[in-house]
């Protein structure tokens, strides 16, 4: 376990990312840019129909087509796979079923792209269509025919339900009780790289594939698995991605159909996907419908929540069962919710598969609550920032649902952009047209468990150091652009006192480098950071106790920095890096040394209560200024306030960075981006289609539209963080959608109860107002869902040992 | 990524040169490419797949701008060479309003005048790759025989997208084709245009367009207004053109208000424009007039981003924004929550 020790060298500075030459350059080498000599190219023909049998699949006259050299369909791949164990649902080929417009049926792999391409309207697919379900509700009513054969029921993937205390005796005895409806449209990640992938044979008849993914090692056992090999006879590098943000957390049907094509051809086969394909690979933001009851004292204590969450999960599993859960699982580490219900449902339906798009399920409800808060701060006439400071949980605290909240900066976070935006002068006090909306959240510092069960670490890092004075370091973690090369290199850095430039790093290479689990859940800088200190603590003592016989100086004494070891009280006392490693390798032999981090248990002892705890959780607060134009309803963002709790800015450029590019993707959820799909009418077409896959009609905010914005850091350490550093990545994003709900609110009164907040929505909302309606936007009524009976989990405060009551299965292993 | 069909690139050095190459082959066939910011994009999703691109990038005689009686402005002008030109700024600010507000900085660097005047009618069913329109069944302007948009109509309600053509009816413009049978032919930039998705220019397949002819401006004021989403790359999704010509006290002795994006070609409101005339754009109650005429004109189909009631109604105000900055009013406020573009005219 690390503490939060104080940096002296480099941690802290802000400093230029060690990848940033490369980066603006262009020199970074993407997927798609490795270049092997013999490559041929894949692509892949793609269900035109939204939900069918596939009869018969015939691929003669592409086989015969000049230039095609390998046809394969779903009979090359009788086994399934998807990241989740529970979910293997999906086929790299289609052998009997497509489920959406774009799920793969066949490969070709040909001389070059364009050949391949023009193969592909040469297979004849023939189809039994059957009937479509287009939405979660119409896929629940219709439980015939289901979309997968397994999952609960009918078309119901995952249902959840969970009794933290006695909800409902809590909203009997609660001055005010608050029930609201909201809707979060689905939406996508958008990265500006576009997946690709190459897989090639070794000289030794191993397999090397390279790919733009988050997770190699998830990809790694995906591999193995649906390919029936060894894992250790494949090799799976990760390539920088170029912007992941969840779209790259799967594994998918392209990297096993090139890693299988490579084998048969025995030669390099390359794939690069198309946007449009990038649409329908996925796996972002869940469209949630919501229901929040909140039950309140006069003075805005909160009494208990219970919230239903009803899911489209799409076509597939993909990270569906956790993505449910964590629609409900951080509602209570924010503020302090003494009794909380959460009950959960994710429907299939024909559409490309949601999946983890930063912020994991946990914007949506986010937006809910965060838009309620505001409500019901307005009903108890109480000032919101007041309210929210007021309800702040306390440090160290385990909440009702057994989520082990460490440090909490959020009252920090509200006060400081209560003060930069000159909150208490401007709320409900600016002219009409003109207003300000505050909102907040938390995010997990890393998930406190793997996707598959295991007791293994979840970060590895290992240290090479040689006479040359240089430090190579490996880890398996990811390089998406967050930046976490650029935290691993630093914590070398900084606990040997040499520059960053004095090492080389090797990330995301499952031969070279130990196990990460990859850049996913705001994970890396926290695990693989610990891993690093530990690792890195092991060689500064190797070295020390070299230097300390050398110099005649007790170890403890001994200083890193400037490339030198030296004593603290007479600096001339001393020697340079490169001499002390020379030193120790006498002393020693070769120097390596390892860490490893694996986090602390949770006390959430339950079933399902795998999916929230983390070592520690982030927090963020932001004031957004809107601007609306009441006869349009045009809305404009002027600036942002937003305030982070990350413990300690390992490198506070990059920090400021990913809360900005977080403050971008917010303001795209908020007033424009959605993932949406078109059912033509059934006597013609009957076609569910999404309605524009191109980066120019799905709409998303571009450098011209960002607001300024106005960050500060948070800074208090905390004590699982290394160096005390939480996440930053994904917290800053979820308050912003929210935040400008409320802030719509404040200037023009009335109520967008669903993202994206359009102008039109607010022109229906003004035009209903001016019609004596409540001047709201939102669904309607919640449907009537069956959710099973809950899990009944007393409080801690209730003498909860963050066991369920009512669960057979844990009774006994608990006497065993 | 999505690879362009094969096809021959043929590089004339004239205008007579590329219609001579355009009236050897058929419609379809052989098609004109200046800056290709339309062309490529539509060629790699196979809504046009000619066999030969004609390039006009080495047609010097399309490059030139003159002035004298008015203004001649070559074809082959970028709208970067447009949104700069001083002269154009100065006398027909309206059109420099409009290139500026022309997708991307890049895309007006490759995009020509005569690209933006010729841009294919745009809809969300039919700018989709080949396999999303497989998917659909295909529509009636590509491969198909059914218009999405509307399934009981008979023709193409694609929408027109230009931004320039708008701007250029309401400065009076005209423009200049020329072929190998007839040699060039002058008509008003207004009689280029139908309401027809499909069919939308009624410029021969053999024709080049060369130039475009704007008459004297003395006395005429114009402004350029544009509705999207984000203040660049977006195509309109509304537009609104408006020229006055003021004689002395303010009073609007002529006007024209063209309206862009609502229909198959640039919309002539003449009665809106009728409204103004007589009056002074002082007066409230005669923008008022003005805006609601216009307001009629729009029918806005489902088929570009935002709901088309939405669209409708906007009209109003756009209408409105564009005659209030024609009055004089400074509206680089409300230009900068649209666009972030002040486009502020010389005075």
């Amino acid at each position: 376990m690390s503490d939060a020790r104080t940096p002296r060298n480099t941690v802290g500075k802000p400093r230029r990312r060690v990848d940033g030459r490369a980066k603006v350059t262009g020199q970074t080498r993407f997927a798609d840019d490795v270049v092997l000599p013999r490559t041929v190219h894949c692509k892949l023909l793609r269900s035109k129909v939204p939900h069918a049998i596939v009869r018969s699949v015939d691929t003669t006259k592409a086989e015969r087509h000049p230039g095609v050299l390998l046809v394969l369909t779903g009979k090359d791949f009788p086994i399934t796979f998807g990241i989740l164990p529970v979910s293997q649902d999906e086929d790299p080929l289609a052998r009997d079923r497509v489920r959406f417009v774009g799920d793969p049926v066949a490969a070709i792999v040909a001389k070059d792209e364009a050949t391949a391409n023009d193969a592909l309207d040469l297979i004849q697919v023939d189809y039994e269509i059957l009937p479509t379900r287009a939405t979660p509700l119409e896929a629940y009513e219709n439980p015939a025919p289901r979309i997968h054969e397994y999952g609960e029921e009918g078309n119901v993937h995952k249902r959840v339900s969970f009794q933290f205390g006695d909800t409902e005796q809590a909203f009997s005895t609660s001055d005010r009780v608050f029930e609201d409806v909201f809707f979060f449209q689905g939406n996508t990640h958008l990265p500006i790289e576009q997946h690709a992938s190459i897989a090639a044979p070794d000289q030794d008849g191993k397999l090397t594939i390279w790919s733009s993914t988050q997770v190699p090692h998830y990809l790694h056992r995906s591999l193995a698995r649906a390919l029936a090999l060894p894992a250790a006879h494949i090799r799976v590098i990760a390539c920088p991605n170029g912007g992941g943000f969840g779209g790259k957390t799967d594994p998918f049907n392209h990297e096993i159909v090139v890693a299988k094509a490579a084998m048969i051809l025995g030669r390099p086969v390359k794939i690069a996907l198309t946007r449009e394909e990038v649409f329908y690979c996925h796996r972002g933001r869940h469209p949630v419908l919501m229901r929040f009851k909140t039950g309140v004292k006069n003075d805005g204590t909160i009494t208990a929540m219970h919230l239903k969450t009803f899911i489209d999960g799409g076509a597939y599993g993909s990270y569906g069962v956790a993505s449910t859960f964590y629609t409900g699982a951080l509602q209570t580490v924010t503020y302090r919710i003494p009794r909380y219900r959460f009950e959960a449902c994710r429907m299939f339906t024909n559409k490309p598969p949601c999946g983890p798009k930063r912020g994991h399920g946990t914007p949506q409800p986010r937006f809910g609550q965060e838009v309620q808060l505001d409500k019901i701060a307005e009903a108890l006439a109480l000032d919101p920032a007041e309210l929210r400071l007021k309800i702040v949980e306390k440090p160290d605290t385990v909440t009702a649902n057994y989520m082990h909240v460490q440090t909490i900066g959020l009252s920090d976070c509200i006060k400081s952009v209560v003060r930069r935006s000159d909150w208490s002068n401007r709320f409900r006090k600016l002219p009409n047209g003109k207003g300000l909306g505050l909102a907040c959240s938390s995010y997990l510092s890393g998930a406190g468990l793997p996707i598959y069960w295991n007791k293994l670490p979840h970060s590895g890092v290992q240290l090479k150091l040689d006479r040359s004075g240089g430090v190579t370091v490996f880890c398996g973690a990811t390089e998406v652009g967050q930046g976490s090369d650029d935290v691993l290199v630093n914590i070398v850095a900084e606990i040997l006192g040499i520059d960053p430039f004095d090492i080389r790093c090797v990330t995301g290479d499952t031969d070279l480098t130990p196990v990460d689990l990859g850049s996913y859940s705001s994970r890396v800088t926290l695990m693989m950071g610990n891993a690093a200190i530990q690792a890195t603590d092991r060689a500064r003592d190797l070295l020390a106790q070299a230097a300390s016989k050398k110099l005649d100086v007790p170890k403890d004494r001994l200083v890193f920095a400037d490339r030198r070891v030296f004593d603290t009280e007479d600096a001339n006392k001393g020697m340079t890096f490169q001499e002390a490693v020379m030193l120790a390798e006498t002393e020693f032999g070769t120097l390596g040394t390892t860490g490893s981090y694996t986090p602390p248990r949770s006390p959430a002892r339950y079933k399902g209560g795998g999916v929230g705890p983390s070592p520690t959780y982030s927090y963020t607060a932001c004031v957004v200024e809107v601007d609306v134009d009441p006869k349009t309803g045009w809305i404009h963002v002027p600036k942002v306030w937003i305030a982070h709790d990350i413990g300690r800015a390992l490198n506070p450029v990059l920090a400021r960075g990913q809360v900005e590019g977080s403050v971008y993707m917010g303001l795209g959820e908020a007033l424009m981006e959605e993932q949406t799909f078109r059912r033509l009418p059934e006597r013609l077409s009957h076609a569910l289609v999404h309605k524009f896959p191109s980066m120019l009609e799905y709409k998303s905010p571009t450098s011209l539209d960002m607001p300024e914005v106005d960050t500060e850091l948070i800074e208090n350490p905390d004590p699982r963080g290394p160096f005390g550093a939480k996440e930053v990545g994904q917290g800053p994003l979820l308050p912003i959608m929210p935040a400008v709900a409320n802030a719509v609110y404040d200037a023009v009164g009335v109520r967008i109860d669903e993202v994206p907040i359009t102008p039109e929505k607010i022109l229906k909302a003004l035009d209903d107002k001016a019609k004596g309606k409540p001047g709201r936007y939102g669904p309607g009524a919640f449907p009537n869902i069956a959710y099973p009976d809950p899990m009944l989990v007393p409080t801690p405060w209730e003498g909860g040992d963050g066991n369920a009551t009512n669960d057979p299965d844990r009774k006994k292993a608990a006497l065993k | 990524m999505m690879r362009l069909p094969v096809f021959k690139y043929m590089a004339p050095k004239t205008a007579h040169e590329a219609a001579v190459i355009l009236a050897d082959h058929a419609p379809g066939e052989a098609m004109v490419m200046a800056g290709g910011t339309d062309l490529l994009p539509n060629m790699k999703r196979r809504q046009q797949t000619p066999k030969i691109f004609v390039s006009l990038a080495h047609v010097d005689e399309l490059r030139h701008s003159t002035t004298g009686n008015g203004m001649v402005l070559g074809a082959g002008l970028t709208l970067t060479e447009l949104a700069t030109d001083q002269r154009i700024k100065q006398h027909y600010a309206g059109l420099y309003q409009a290139a500026s507000q022309i997708a991307t900085p890049h895309l007006r660097n490759m995009g020509t005048l005569g690209g933006n005047i010729c841009l294919d009618t745009r809809c969300n069913y039919y700018d989709q790759n080949y396999e999303w329109r497989q998917s659909i069944g295909f529509c009636m302007k590509k491969e198909g025989t059914t218009c999405w948009v509307a399934p009981s109509s008979d023709h193409c309600l694609a929408v027109s997208s230009t931004d320039t053509a708008p701007m250029l009816m309401a400065l009076g413009a005209s423009v200049t084709l020329t072929s190998k049978t007839d040699g060039p032919r002058q008509l008003a930039l207004s009689d280029l245009y139908r309401n027809d998705g499909m069919n939308y220019l009624t410029r021969r397949h053999d024709e080049v367009l060369t130039h475009v002819l704007l008459p004297e401006a003395s006395g005429w004021k114009s402004v350029y207004w544009k509705l999207r989403r984000r203040g660049s790359f977006d195509f309109p999704v509304l537009s609104v053109a408006a020229a006055v010509k003021l004689g002395t006290k303010g009073i609007v002795e002529d006007a024209r208000l063209v309206l862009g994006a609502v229909a198959s070609r640039p919309l002539e409101a003449q009665d809106a424009a009728g409204q103004l005339i007589g009056k002074s754009l002082k007066d409230d109650a005669v923008i008022a007039a003005a805006a609601d005429a216009a307001h009629g004109h729009a029918k806005p189909m489902d088929n570009t981003d935002f709901v088309l009631h939405w669209r409708k109604r906007v009209v109003r105000e756009f209408v409105t924004y564009a005659l209030r900055e024609l009055r004089g009013e400074d509206m680089r406020d409300t230009r900068h929550k649209h666009g972030r573009q002040d486009l502020v005219q010389l005075s």
